[in-house]
Order: C-alpha cells, then sequence, then structure tokens
C-alpha cells in the first residue's frame, strides 16, 4: 500500500519535474518581447476601456501611446491630464495639458417648451425615429428623447429627466469619453470645455430653421436674430444657417449674449445668480427661464439647465445658498402674480423685426 | 383565361403572408379632385439627387410646365401641376417627415396647359418615335417608379452596356391590402396601358411582356387578358393572392423562374420591372407629352365615410384627400401614406401628395397602436415567412449589438422592407424597425469603406 503511494508520488514529481524542464525551455525559446513600457501604461491608465480615445479598450492605447513617437495629439479623457502626466514619464516623454471636457446637451426644448405634434410608437431608439422622420415635435434638429446617450453612457454619468424629456449630464462623473456624442443621431451633444470655475456658456439649440418656424414649434429655440453676435466684444458667437454657435476658445464668459438672448437659448451653467443685474430680472422675457426654474427646481448638482444652477451653490461658496434660493422663489411668485410679462408666439418674433428695422 | 383555371396559381417560392385584403375601394371608380388652393411640390419626389428649380418666386406657370429639372444621373423632373403662381420656394415638410425644398403655387382658376399637351382623351394607339426619341420623352416627363420605390424610370430602360434584357414585366399585382388605385387604374385605362407596354417594349428593345396580376382582381385579369389576346407578345399571369408577390424579386420569380441574385439587379437576369401606374404614365408622357403631374390615389380606412380612388395633381395636400373621402373619422389613430404593410404614417395632414403615393389610408386607433414588444420565443415565424430567406431575429439582435460585420453576412442588405416579419411576429418585436436601422448603418459603413 505504501509503496504504491510513494511510487505514485515519485513518478508524477518526475513527470511534473519534465514538464517544467519542457515549459522552461519552450518559454525562452519562443518568448515574446513586449514592450514592458505597455504594461506600464496600461496599469496607469484607468481601465474603464471606454474608447474615448479613439483606441478600442486601454491596453489598444496603451500599445499605440508605447509605439508612438509623439504623444501630444493622444488623450485619455477618463484620466485627464494626471494619468497623462503618468504615461509622460514612463515614456520620456513631454506631454501637452489639455482642458479637461463635459458633454453638454445643446437643446433645451422640454416637453413644456416644445409641444409634441404626434405620437411616435416605434421601437424605442432614437436613430430609428430619427431614420423615420423629423421627431414628435415640429422641431427635426432637437432631441427625440428616447435615451440612445444615456444608454451609450458607460459611466452612470447621464439620464432622462423625466419632466423635461431631455438627457442631463451628470457633471462629477462625466469623463468626456465621446460615447454620447457618437451614439446622438441629431448631434445635439458635444464635449465642451470645462472652463474656468467650471463655469461655461453656450447655446442649447441645434435648430436651423428660419426664426418663424423655430419659433412655431419651440419656445426656446434659436431663431438667429444676431443679438448675441451683435453684443460679444470677442467675435466669439456667429449665426450659420440660422443658429448661433459660441466659440469656446474665444468666449470669455462676459455672459452679455445670455442677458441679450431673447429666447433663452443660450445657457450658462454655474454661475452666480444674476441678483447685480436688477435691470435685467425685470424684463418680460426673462419669465420663460423663471418658469424653468419652477419646474425643475432644485435640482442635483451639475443639472444641465439655464438659471437654475444658480440654487445648487457648488460655485457659489461665498453666498449663503438659502439666501438664493428664497430671491429666485420670489422671482417665481412675482412672476405668477403678473400675467402681463407672459411670453406670446409671434409677438416675440416681431418686437424682433422692429428692432433690427 | 383557362390556362390559370387548370393550372395552379404561380407564386414565389418562399414565405409571405396573407395579411386581410380589406379593399374597401374596389369597384369606386376614379374621381378627378378637383384643383386645391394650394400645391406644394417638394424637388425631391424620386431616389437619387433633388432636382434643381428653374422658376423663381411671383413668376406664373402653366400645368405641365417644368419647374425643377433633373440635378444629375440619378434625377426626375417636376413639372407644375396645376396653373399659378409661384408663391414661395421653401422648406416645407413632406412625406419623409422632414422640412425639405418645396416649390409652392397658388392655383389660379383657370386652367391653362403648357403648349403641346394633349388633354383629350382620345386614344393614340400608333407609336411613332425612334427608342430613343421615347427615352427622351420619358426623361423629359419626369416619370418615376409609381409603386412607390420612385426610381427614375429612364434609368431603368437605359441598359447597361454588356447586359441584355429580353422580357419586360409590368407588375399590377398591388399586394398591399386597403390598396386599389393600381387595380382602378387596369379597369378604367387598359387600352392605354396596353399601349404603354408596347412602348416600353420597344424602349427596351424586348419582344415580349408578361403583366403580373393577383388572382383578387378578376376583372382586371379578364379585361387586360382580352386586350392582350391582341398582341402574341404580350400575356397576362394571375398570381396567388399573398404578400409581399409585388415584390420585384418576388414577381419575378414568380413569373419567369429567375432569381435575382444578392445585391444584383432584375436586369442582370434579363428583365426589368414596371408598375402599371408607371406604364400609364409612360403612355401619357410619350403619346400624349403629358408629363407625371398626377395620379391615382386610394383614400380609405375602415371608418372613412367616402373611400374611393380619385385622380389627384402632384402637391395636393393630403388633407384635401381626406376632405374628399368624407373627412378625417373621428376615431383616427394614424393616417398612413401607402399601404398598412409598407407604408409610412404622416406627421402632418398637411403634407402634399408626391409622385409616390399610391394611397392615404386612415387607421382607426383600435388598430394602428403597436403593442409593447416582448421577449423573442423563438417560434422562428419570422424566418418561415421571410420571402428573402433572411434570419430576422438574428438581423435584429446583431445590429441592437452592434454586431455589423456579422449582420452584414447575413445578408441584411437584401432585405426589402416588406415587413411580413413584424406582421407574424407573436411578441410583437420591432423587426423591421431595426433591419431598417442596421441596413442604413450598414450602407454607411460599406460607402466609408469604399471609399478609403
Amino acid at each position: 500500500m505504501n509503496q504504491t503511494i510513494i511510487i505514485t508520488i515519485v513518478s508524477l514529481s518526475g513527470l511534473g519535474a519534465i514538464a517544467a524542464v519542457i515549459l522552461y525551455i519552450v518559454a525562452r525559446q519562443f518568448k515574446v518581447e513586449t514592450d514592458p513600457r505597455i504594461d506600464a501604461i496600461e496599469e496607469v491608465l484607468p481601465a474603464t476601456n471606454c474608447g474615448g480615445c479613439g483606441q478600442p479598450g486601454c491596453r489598444a492605447f496603451a500599445e499605440a501611446l508605447a509605439a508612438a513617437s509623439d504623444i501630444s495629439d493622444m488623450h485619455c479623457p477618463v484620466g485627464g491630464n494626471e494619468v497623462m502626466k503618468l504615461v509622460g514619464e514612463i515614456l520620456g516623454m513631454e506631454v501637452k495639458e489639455k482642458d479637461p471636457y463635459i458633454a453638454v446637451v445643446k437643446c433645451s426644448g422640454s416637453f413644456e417648451h416644445r409641444k409634441k405634434t404626434n405620437i411616435y410608437d416605434g421601437a424605442p431608439n432614437c436613430t430609428i425615429a430619427s431614420l423615420l422622420y423629423g421627431g414628435d415635435t415640429g422641431c427635426a434638429y432637437g432631441c427625440v428623447g428616447l435615451g440612445e446617450c444615456v444608454d451609450a453612457c458607460d459611466f452612470e454619468a447621464m439620464y432622462m429627466d423625466e419632466k423635461t424629456g431631455l438627457p442631463v449630464v451628470i457633471e462629477d462623473k462625466c469623463t468626456a469619453c465621446n460615447a454620447c456624442v457618437k451614439a446622438c443621431p441629431k448631434d445635439i451633444i458635444e464635449l465642451w470645455p470645462r472652463g474656468r470655475k467650471n463655469r461655461r456658456i453656450y447655446v442649447a439649440c441645434m435648430n436651423e430653421d428660419k426664426g418663424g418656424i423655430a419659433k412655431k414649434y419651440c419656445s426656446v429655440a434659436c431663431t438667429g436674430c444676431e443679438k448675441c453676435v451683435e453684443v460679444c466684444k470677442y467675435d466669439s458667437v456667429v449665426v450659420e444657417n440660422n443658429l448661433a454657435v459660441i466659440d469656446p476658445e474665444k468666449c470669455k464668459l462676459c455672459k452679455e449674449c445670455v442677458f441679450v438672448c431673447k429666447s433663452n437659448s443660450i445657457h450658462m451653467i454655474n454661475f452666480p445668480p444674476p441678483k447685480d443685474r436688477p435691470a435685467v430680472q425685470e424684463r418680460p422675457n426673462r419669465k420663460l427661464a423663471r418658469t424653468r426654474i419652477e419646474t425643475v427646481g432644485v435640482e442635483v448638482t451639475g443639472v444641465e439647465i439655464a438659471i437654475s444652477n444658480v440654487t445648487d451653490g457648488t460655485s457659489t461658496e461665498n453666498e449663503p445658498e438659502e439666501g438664493n434660493k428664497t430671491e429666485i422663489e420670489k422671482n417665481i411668485t412675482k412672476n405668477e402674480e403678473n400675467p402681463s410679462g407672459d411670453h406670446k408666439e409671434g409677438g416675440d418674433i416681431s418686437s424682433e423685426n422692429d428692432n433690427k428695422a | 383565361m383557362f390556362i390559370f383555371i387548370f393550372n395552379k396559381l404561380k407564386t414565389f417560392p418562399k414565405g409571405g403572408v396573407h395579411p386581410p385584403e380589406v379593399k374597401i375601394s374596389a369597384e369606386k371608380p376614379i374621381e378627378k379632385l378637383p384643383l386645391p388652393a394650394n400645391v406644394t411640390i417638394p424637388i425631391s419626389q424620386h431616389i437619387g439627387v433633388p432636382a434643381v428649380p428653374v422658376v423663381e418666386r411671383g413668376e406664373s406657370v402653366k400645368t405641365g410646365q417644368i419647374i425643377a429639372k433633373t440635378g444629375g444621373f440619378v434625377s426626375a423632373n417636376i413639372h407644375a401641376s396645376a396653373t399659378g403662381r409661384i408663391a414661395k420656394i421653401s422648406e416645407e415638410m413632406d412625406s419623409s417627415g422632414y422640412r425639405r425644398m418645396s416649390i409652392m403655387i397658388r392655383v389660379d382658376k383657370e386652367e391653362q396647359w403648357a403648349d403641346g399637351i394633349d388633354t383629350s382623351d382620345k386614344l393614340i394607339s400608333e407609336i411613332r418615335f425612334t427608342r430613343d426619341q421615347v427615352l427622351q420623352k420619358i426623361l423629359e416627363g419626369g416619370i418615376v417608379g409609381m409603386g412607390g420605390a420612385t426610381f427614375p424610370s429612364h434609368i431603368k430602360l437605359n441598359i447597361p452596356k454588356g447586359k441584355t434584357a429580353d422580357v419586360l414585366i409590368v407588375n399590377g399585382v398591388e399586394c398591399e391590402p386597403y390598396l386599389t388605385s393600381d387595380h382602378q387604374l387596369m379597369l378604367e385605362k387598359s387600352e392605354e396601358l396596353m399601349v404603354g407596354v408596347r412602348i416600353l417594349m420597344k424602349a427596351l428593345g424586348v419582344d415580349k411582356a408578361i403583366i403580373g396580376i393577383e388572382n383578387n382582381k378578376k376583372d382586371a385579369i379578364d379585361k387586360l387578358s382580352k386586350l392582350a389576346a391582341k398582341h402574341d407578345n404580350i400575356s397576362v399571369v394571375a398570381l396567388k393572392v399573398q404578400y409581399p408577390q409585388g415584390g420585384e424579386k418576388q414577381l419575378i420569380k414568380a413569373l419567369i423562374n429567375r432569381e435575382v441574385p444578392s445585391g444584383k439587379l432584375p436586369i442582370d437576369v434579363g428583365t426589368v420591372v414596371h408598375n402599371v401606374g408607371t406604364t400609364y404614365a409612360v403612355y401619357e408622357a410619350v403619346q400624349k407629352n403629358k408629363p407625371l403631374i398626377e395620379r391615382v390615389v386610394t383614400v380609405t380606412g375602415k371608418s372613412v365615410s367616402k373611400p374611393g380612388n380619385f385622380l389627384t395633381r402632384i402637391g395636393t395636400p393630403v388633407s384635401t384627400l381626406i376632405d374628399a373621402a368624407g373627412g378625417l373619422p373621428e376615431d383616427t389613430g394614424k393616417v398612413i401614406s401607402g399601404g398598412p404593410m409598407m407604408g409610412k404614417a404622416l406627421n402632418d395632414l398637411d403634407i402634399p401628395v408626391t409622385k409616390g403615393t399610391s394611397g392615404i389610408l386612415i387607421l382607426p386607433e383600435s388598430e394602428s397602436a403597436r403593442s409593447k414588444s416582448k421577449v423573442c420565443i423563438r417560434c422562428s415565424k419570422c424566418i418561415s415567412v421571410c420571402p428573402m430567406g433572411l434570419e430576422p431575429f438574428y438581423l435584429m439582435t446583431t445590429t441592437q449589438r452592434a454586431m455589423y460585420d456579422e449582420a452584414e453576412q447575413n445578408r441584411i442588405l437584401d432585405c426589402i422592407e416588406c415587413g411580413s416579419c413584424s406582421y407574424i411576429c407573436p411578441s410583437n418585436r420591432e423587426l423591421l424597425d431595426y433591419i431598417r436601422l442596421g441596413k442604413s448603418t450598414i450602407s454607411n459603413l460599406i460607402r466609408e469603406r469604399q471609399s478609403v
């Protein structure tokens, strides 16, 4: 009995030893030479495999980085400058610092501002709906609202707001990986520089229809009135195809365009409340912004809605949050009492034309 | 006539469904619709490059006058469908569901026809033109495929070098439920149709033509068979009532037993298929010099009070047609341009009738709502009904998961979008929606590949 066990142990150990020798020789003989830096870089990368760098996954990006002679154009949006600095150290190369980006939703046509003209009951997929027709509102450029961007997001940084029907980007979670931008068939999502103090101004509209038609179907559509172009001191706004476009490189965040926009299609994010501009507050066309505050109200951090962000207090450390809220609430109530400031279709446009003339 | 009584009816061999026919507007004579106050004529009513407007705002136009010329090789002329003044040239909603460039004419009460157009009903059966002249007239008349695909006809008739056609197939199948416009046209304009068939044969240089008609239109089969008996090279064949019998590839297989290979055209198997509506338009363009400015449109639906077939000018708003049929029923759920199987719901009732509008179908709310999609139960019904022998459930899944290579290898581009799979699916899955998405994505990928 004992002998059998001993023979088994010895023979198996012997087989193991022989196999180990063969494997050792084979491993030495056929060793695949890999760049050790690739593993080192992969170690530093965030391992999200989101594809935001343009490569199919982090390993592929590491290989591309190790093979590149100049990495100044390559960037990991998720890891950001910190990770790229580490990569630069491993490769011994210069890395250009890049401004952090964030996805912005360039449509403000919520249920309230953009009434439905028909019902879509096909497959719940934005691309299918837009292959079929312009959408269930009269605006063929705006958000379809079926949430393909939310599905595309690997970081849970987006959600569909049930009240507005628009996608919302959660600032803290967005890595600017570009997945939502690629998913959107209407191209309403764009990567935008996060900006100084996380503040940014952009035109939240993609409607290229002429002013009258745009306004007929969406009360917050850009009409291409060019008021923002006139008021901008830095030439950062241009109107092309009846639509204003802000160049974030040139924009100095002076907010002039936001105040001058009659349609409220220019959004400013994370700015302190405009309390130092009482004249603007009293203008009747600000009603729309207030209604929005009313509906979307006090939202979580990073909600991409126009003036409402003043309520979240993230960027207004100096002012007491409670104070802001009351001020806005006051405005809302004031507005409710005063229906004369009501926004009317057509009336707005005609006054615009008067101004032009 | 006796042939099809004793023989089994011809049909395509694979798949197909038989939805309820509901041809409510059958036997309703073609009624001439009065001119609307405005006509809105999109410059892109065909597959290919949009036409280029040659008129300006404020200009007066006569009926039949050319208002937009072909914008490229695959393109078609557009003519004024009414006399009046050009009110505006702007972007208007059309049946694509998007705003597209259109020419709006404010219609005058007095109609004046452009020079050289014969507006009489007199039948001209003698073909006095050479092949080139015929092709030129079809090009000038802006004739496109009127079965719904709206492919410019002059290109289809211009056989590429190295290929030959030996038989012309005329499609009088009208397999879509509800629609009756082609049926009525075959009954009322049968003599003109026969001349049209002969013109098409001349243009193609073929000495044989087959008219395929589904067996639920026995009167049309009888009438056309009698006329065809006078010509020994034109025959009328009755086909089994099965959807999609009128699909180009299915019709070729059923009538002459030739299979169009994947990615190829009917001309590769020596045939060209034209719809009866197109054939009639060809007759008018060649013999009467009359461009394509009107067509027969079926307005139908279970709750429609006066369903019928209307001779409608291109550019007439759909709402005018609906009014002519007794107004929009209260229980309307969807207004569909085309038939219930392949048609497209309209998102606006001011959308104009275009060259490809074969019918306006008004579905009640109870029938039009799509049921909620459930999981695939692997019953394989979609596979058994697919007339192209595809696996719809697999094409849908691969598209959903962005496995485009796999979908392409499984011949997603061969799908003719007949909708049989979505019709039969017991789980109400959006099979065709996703297959369309896959087709468009893969076509774009192929284009990218070719450009690289």
